[in-house]
């Protein structure tokens, strides 16, 4: 059984189908119509909820995508819909605000937008641009331009007043706590059941036991399988209630990233040591995917054009892969064997990802490109990270994703780089090379020849980054 | 004083509302009518009614073919999956199966042969969508693989047209070109456009007796559904309802391509007695159904060493997809607008209507006009590139004259001309002089990094080009209570049409808005309804609307004249009050008294645009009532080690003539803007070699999102200006003109690349500028060794 609240009320759910979303849970079965399905994906953002999690005393709002949010996901918090901010007849600060600013037409995202509003107003102290920007970049809107939407953001943030989930807090605090998860919680539909254990160790049995199950943390990949290909996923266990796989331990050497930590969870300690790291976080897909997609997922996931793994790569970045009470640490650039082919083992799993720490000697840089900025898939990801002593390439890591079947190493631009003089000759030389490490395909993202092009162009742009740093180089400064 | 007691107002509490005015009339921006619903999740779209025990929802199994013949069709398979009710091919439509708008041509299942890969061939009910998906994917289809046509230059080779070329022409355009000083000769591929409704399309229908069917559709022609359903039904129209309250998007795909789902419903339900409903997935949205039509562009233009356009040849060949739809008026509407805001001299326009195995393109916010607009905007920069000019003061030496130089290539005289001023001011409040300047000095120092400048016009046409669409019914019935049933043919799709209709009843009676209430489009209410469509809306039906309402104002003024005896001058509607000579009753009293009197409290309204007319034979008339104008200047930055860019800033000043709605006007026009931006940069339609469209989701097609608007968007309606002609209170159309103000933005990442060849030679961009097509234009930039060489327009010399 799973217990959840739906804004106030306790819910109690047995025997739901696993591969039952949120969204359709809230449209067919609670008969809450408000929340739509704009794509069924996770890109539109129509169907985004609110969910609210325990953070000590407080409650924690944070948006995602309820069409790819599975209802086992939900165990143990508490799911608001846009149905739920109206209060006694009053439409919430955020819904007036967007009122007030003429920011709906058609109206059939506004639910969505709403909703990150209302997450965006929880969080906010006063109204940042920025801040709005990356709580909107997930919700499509194809009537009004988004500025009457911005201007709304605005007003419900500096005219924030408290409101019923305040007057609540404090009730709705002792109700996640009496529902708070204390052992494994089994959702079962008869011929499918997901589980969803406390510790690593009940992942690690329940997962040898049932080697064919599908891990999820997130969600946002996996549930694709069902949303868009019309599969079943007969056994999931579900990873999101195991603390020491959420944490993000930092040490003197190292960031240790519990493998189902949330993408926005990462971001901090990451942005910390490699801005760049912090900048592509800030790209990578959408806020609603950040706060459910795992970085243990972008790994697992093992696809080609997966941003994180690239910069992972070029910093050396190690995993450490658990099976029952057994446990190994491989390097990162070691897993992906070919395309959605790794070295995981059945019934292992990912633990956690170990990451250096920034060290002065080493330039790091990372570059995304992609026909839209915000929430798009690259076309091409770079990583690049090298040191340079006295004007020589000591050591060189580069890494790409979008080039090849798998995020991968360019080797031979690496040697060509290693050792030499950081000129022009250097660089083009290794521009060249990277025509020998990737035969990129073409497809509706890119063409190779512009794969190539750019791989070897961000190449270039990294060194002028280094050698002429008062050269504007990137777009994405311009905000 | 119970609260059931109206509170009766003193004469002297009555006069003084008398002299207020009212808060929703006309000219003020009253909040979209559904907005409080929108925000808080109870605006009701088709999707959200209440689902009947017995319902049936349907999924279409699709061609996967691009061109084939169907040898065989087995239905057996669905069946063996519990809840299917019924599996469908072309033989079961028991009436009409074509479901052509204009001319036939679109199966409503393929027959016989399948022409696109996304063409529905067997359409399977169930009682969930999951058991008709499963089934529908059942069905066991052999086919025979034909050759596909993929290619619209393929096909204006082999002339495969799906209709006759067309031709408009205007003096000696061979003889002009011969003689001119200059001349040059080019050709661009212009992109296609997903509508990307949030909505996707969905009907559902509901068999009535009598064997008729009511139909709850999201379209914006429900007359046309109704009469489709009642033809594939084989039924009189009388026996069918259309009810559409709201569109969640609609942009044009939702003129035509609502039908499809609708008659597919209207099938089933009348074959298995069951309400039926059919959403599409996605993906299979945007497989099925047609976008904005792709043209391939090919111009000839001479010219003077000013950039003074001595005559222009032009071909315009749509990419028209499988079938006509409605190619014939969308490549006329782009013919019509390869003018845009310039005097042409000599010109020959042909446009091609080219037959390829891909989705059938469709109406999409600007018609064709687009298309058109952004094939002379190319030539105005080519022209000016290749004489080392601003492209600006090419285009403003080009612009149609007030008094002279101002007939079109279809032989309309161009009034009420504000191209010149309007560029005027938007030049000086985007300061477009000093940041040229500044551009140029950026870009001087910044190797990587370039900026770019492109101010560009709008100049489109408002009404049908089929002359007898402009026409449009309102219903209005006054309840004894004073409170207002609003109904007419419009559809509202967020534009807010419904909103300023009903402030134009509000403005009639001189009462508040929220007296009114807004109703479902309905096909019983006010039939035979033109589709919402080529910015009419408003013009049509709130004049309608007006009519019905002035019908009623009259009936009431000559009530009172008869009542009080006094004479019509007497009589004055205002802030909800009437004044009768010394007397003020409240609005109800007057309605109290009317009914009374045995006074009719309901009429309809009818309305057709004056002025117009088009002889097609001739190419020439006047198909246009006015002209709506725009401009944008639109500054962007672009990298030139990757092609990506961020729009800066954009400066628009538009034309709405007296603003029923400043709110909406300009919601309208930043959303028009932000959508054509979509379609000349980041949103690309991208088929494989085997016509199968691979940008068939949110994931891999991009529209817009926050950040890509500019940073700094400023907005201003013209002040002060109504429209000369007679249109609802002087307003003019908004839903398309703005559309083509993001023209400026594509021009602008063009002026960027130029940069890098000293603005002498043209980038060959082509539409979409993704990322990756600029990056070409860099390198083609970079290659060039003398910039007077090898110019993407090759210059021909003078013969």
């Amino acid at each position: 059984m799973i217990q959840f609240l739906v804004n106030r009320e306790l819910r109690s759910e047995q025997q739901l189908d696993p591969n039952l979303t949120v969204l359709n849970y809230l449209r067919e079965h609670l008969g809450k119509s408000g929340t739509k399905e704009g794509c069924a994906s996770g890109d539109c953002g129509a169907c985004t909820v609110v969910v609210g999690e325990l953070d000590g005393e407080r409650v924690r709002y944070r948006t995602l995508n309820s069409c790819l949010t599975f209802v086992a996901s939900l165990h143990g918090k508490q799911l608001i819909s846009v149905e739920d901010l109206k209060h006694q007849g009053k439409l919430h600060s955020v819904q007036q605000a967007m009122v007030d600013c003429h920011g709906s037409q058609c109206g059939f995202c506004t639910p969505g937008f709403v909703m990150s509003l209302f997450a965006l107003q929880k969080k906010a102290d006063g109204f940042d641009k920025a801040e709005t920007l990356e709580a909107l970049a997930g919700n499509l809107c194809r009537c009004t331009g988004y500025r009457p939407i911005i201007d709304a953001a605005e007003q419900a943030c500096c005219q924030k007043q408290p409101d019923q989930f305040d007057a609540f807090e404090a009730d709705t605090v002792a109700q996640l706590k009496a529902i708070a998860p204390r052992e494994t919680a089994e959702l079962n539909s008869g011929d499918k059941r997901c589980l969803l254990p406390l510790t690593i160790a009940d992942l690690a049995d329940i997962y040898a036991a049932n080697p064919d199950a599908r891990l999820l943390a997130g969600g946002t990949d996996l549930a694709l399988e069902v949303t868009q290909f019309h599969r079943q996923l007969p056994v999931m266990i579900y990873v999101g209630h195991i603390e020491s796989m959420k944490r993000v331990d930092v040490t003197a050497d190292s960031i240790e990233i519990g493998a189902a930590t949330a993408l926005s969870d990462c971001y901090a300690a990451l942005a910390k040591d490699y801005p760049d790291f912090g900048e592509l976080l800030h790209r990578f897909a959408s806020l609603q995917i950040r706060n459910q997609g795992t970085l243990g997922g972008n790994i697992g996931n093992a696809s080609p054009i997966g941003d994180a793994p690239p910069l992972l790569i070029a910093l050396g970045a190690k995993i450490v892969l658990r099976k029952g009470s057994d446990s190994r640490t491989i390097a990162l650039e070691d897993y992906f064997l070919d395309y959605k082919v790794t070295a995981r083992q059945e019934g292992e799993f990912i633990e956690k990802i170990i990451v250096p720490r920034a060290q002065a000697k080493l330039a790091f840089r990372a570059y995304k490109v992609s026909k839209r900025l915000d929430d798009d898939i690259s076309a091409v990801c770079a990583a690049f990270n090298l040191r340079i002593e006295d004007g020589v390439v000591q050591e060189a890591r580069i890494a790409f994703g979008g080039m090849a079947a798998i995020p991968k190493r360019a080797a031979a631009c690496e040697a060509a780089l290693t050792g030499a003089a950081c000129d022009s000759e250097a660089v083009e030389r290794a521009c060249e090379a990277l025509a020998e490490d990737f035969t990129p395909l073409s497809d509706f993202r890119a063409s190779k020849e512009y794969r190539l092009l750019i791989a070897q162009n961000l190449l270039r742009k990294f060194f002028l980054e280094l050698q002429a740093p008062e050269v504007e180089t990137r777009v994405t400064a311009y905000v | 004083m119970s609260s059931h007691h109206k509170t009766i107002k003193t004469q002297a509490e009555l006069a003084a509302l008398f002299r207020a005015d009212i808060t929703t009339g006309v000219g003020r921006s009253v909040k979209h009518e559904s907005a409080d619903k929108h925000v808080s999740g109870e605006a009701v779209y088709v999707d959200d009614r209440l689902e009947f025990p017995n319902q049936l929802h349907v999924y279409a199994r699709l061609s996967d073919r691009a061109h084939a013949r169907i040898l065989s069709i087995d239905t057996a398979p669905c069946y063996a999956f519990p809840g299917v009710a019924i599996a469908i091919t072309s033989e079961d439509v028991p009436g009409q199966l074509d479901i052509g708008p204009v001319v036939a041509g679109d199966p409503l299942l393929a027959d016989g042969k399948v022409e696109y890969v996304g063409q529905v061939v067997v359409a399977v009910g169930a009682n969930s969508l999951e058991t008709a998906r499963k089934a529908a994917m059942a069905a066991i289809i052999e086919y025979e693989d034909l050759e596909p046509v993929l290619d619209v230059e393929d096909a204006l080779r082999k002339q495969n047209f799906v209709l006759d070329s067309h031709q408009h022409k205007i003096g000696d355009s061979a003889a002009a070109l011969a003689s001119a000083p200059r001349r040059l000769q080019g050709k661009l591929h212009i992109g296609g456009q997903e509508h990307f409704y949030l909505e996707t399309q969905i009907s559902s229908v509901m068999p009535s007796e009598d064997g008729g069917m009511i139909v709850y559709t999201s379209t914006q022609n429900a007359t046309e559904v109704q009469k489709l359903v009642a033809e594939v039904l084989g039924i009189p129209m009388h026996k069918v309802v259309i009810d559409m309250r709201r569109m969640g998007g609609g942009f044009g795909g939702k003129e035509t391509q609502a039908a499809g789902p609708a008659c597919l419903c209207a099938v089933i339900a009348h074959l298995t007695g069951r309400p039926t409903k059919m959403r599409l997935p996605r993906m299979e949205d945007m497989s099925i159904t047609g976008k904005r039509h792709p043209f391939y562009v090919e111009y000839d233009v001479g010219f003077d060493d000013n950039g003074l356009l001595h005559g222009i040849q032009l071909e315009l060949a749509g990419n028209c997809g499988y079938s006509p739809d409605l190619s014939g008026s969308i490549v006329d509407r782009a013919m019509f607008h390869s003018d845009n805001a310039y005097f042409l001299g000599n010109a020959t326009i042909n446009g091609h209507r080219c037959k390829t195995n891909t989705a059938s393109n469709t109406a999409y916010r600007g018609f064709g006009g687009p298309q058109g607009m952004v094939a002379i905007e190319e030539v105005m920069d080519a022209v000016a590139r290749s004489l080392g000019k601003d492209p600006l003061a090419v285009r403003k030496l080009n612009y149609y004259g007030k008094d002279e130089r101002n007939v079109t290539h279809y032989h309309q005289t161009v009034e009420h001309n504000m191209l010149a001023e309007m560029t005027a001011d938007l030049e000086a409040s985007s300061e477009y002089a000093q940041r040229r300047e500044d551009i140029r000095a950026f870009n001087a120092k910044s190797p990587v990094l370039k900026k770019g400048l492109a101010l560009t016009p709008v100049k489109f046409g408002i009404s049908f080009t089929a002359t007898f669409l402009n026409q449009a019914g309102a219903l209005i019935h006054i309840y004894t209570d004073g409170s207002i049933h609003l109904n007419h043919g419009g559809t509202e799709m967020g534009q807010g049409l419904n909103t300023k209709v009903a402030q134009i009843v509000a403005e009639v009676f001189q009462v508040e808005t929220s007296r009114i209430q807004i109703t479902a489009t309905n096909t019983d209410k006010v039939p035979n309804t033109s589709p919402t469509a080529a910015s009419s809306g408003t013009d049509l039906n709130g004049k309608a609307a007006q009519n019905a309402a002035e019908i009623i104002k009259q009936r009431l003024v000559d009530f009172l004249v008869r009542e009080y005896k006094v004479t019509p001058e007497d009589v004055e509607f205002r802030n909800g009050q009437v004044r009768v000579r010394d007397l003020f009753l409240s609005f109800e009293e007057v309605i109290q008294k009317a009914y009374f009197a045995q006074v009719s409290l309901s009429s309809t309204g009818f309305y057709r645009t004056p002025k117009i007319f088009y002889d097609r034979d001739k190419a020439a008339g006047r198909p246009f009532y006015y002209f709506a104008y725009g401009a944008a200047c639109a500054e962007v930055i672009v990298d030139t080690l990757t092609g990506e860019y961020k729009m800066l800033r954009t400066d628009i000043l538009h034309d709405v003539g007296a603003s029923l709605n400043p709110a909406i006007d300009i919601g309208q026009v930043e959303g028009a803007f932000v959508q054509g931006m979509g379609w000349l940069t980041m949103e690309e339609l991208v088929w494989n070699a085997k016509g199968k469209l691979m940008t068939n989701g949110p994931a891999s097609y991009k529209i817009p999102a926050i950040a890509d608007m500019p940073l700094d968007l400023r907005v201003k309606l013209v002040e002060n200006r109504k429209n000369p002609e007679d249109t609802v209170f002087h307003s003019k159309a908004v839903g398309e003109p703005p559309f083509m103000l993001g023209i400026a933005v594509w021009c602008a990442i063009k002026d960027a690349v130029a940069s890098l060849a000293d603005y002498r030679v043209q980038p060959a961009i082509d539409a979409p500028a993704t990322p990756e097509r600029v990056l070409w234009g860099v390198e083609q930039m970079r290659k060039l060794k003398t910039p007077a060489k090898a110019a993407s327009a090759a210059e021909v010399e003078p013969v």
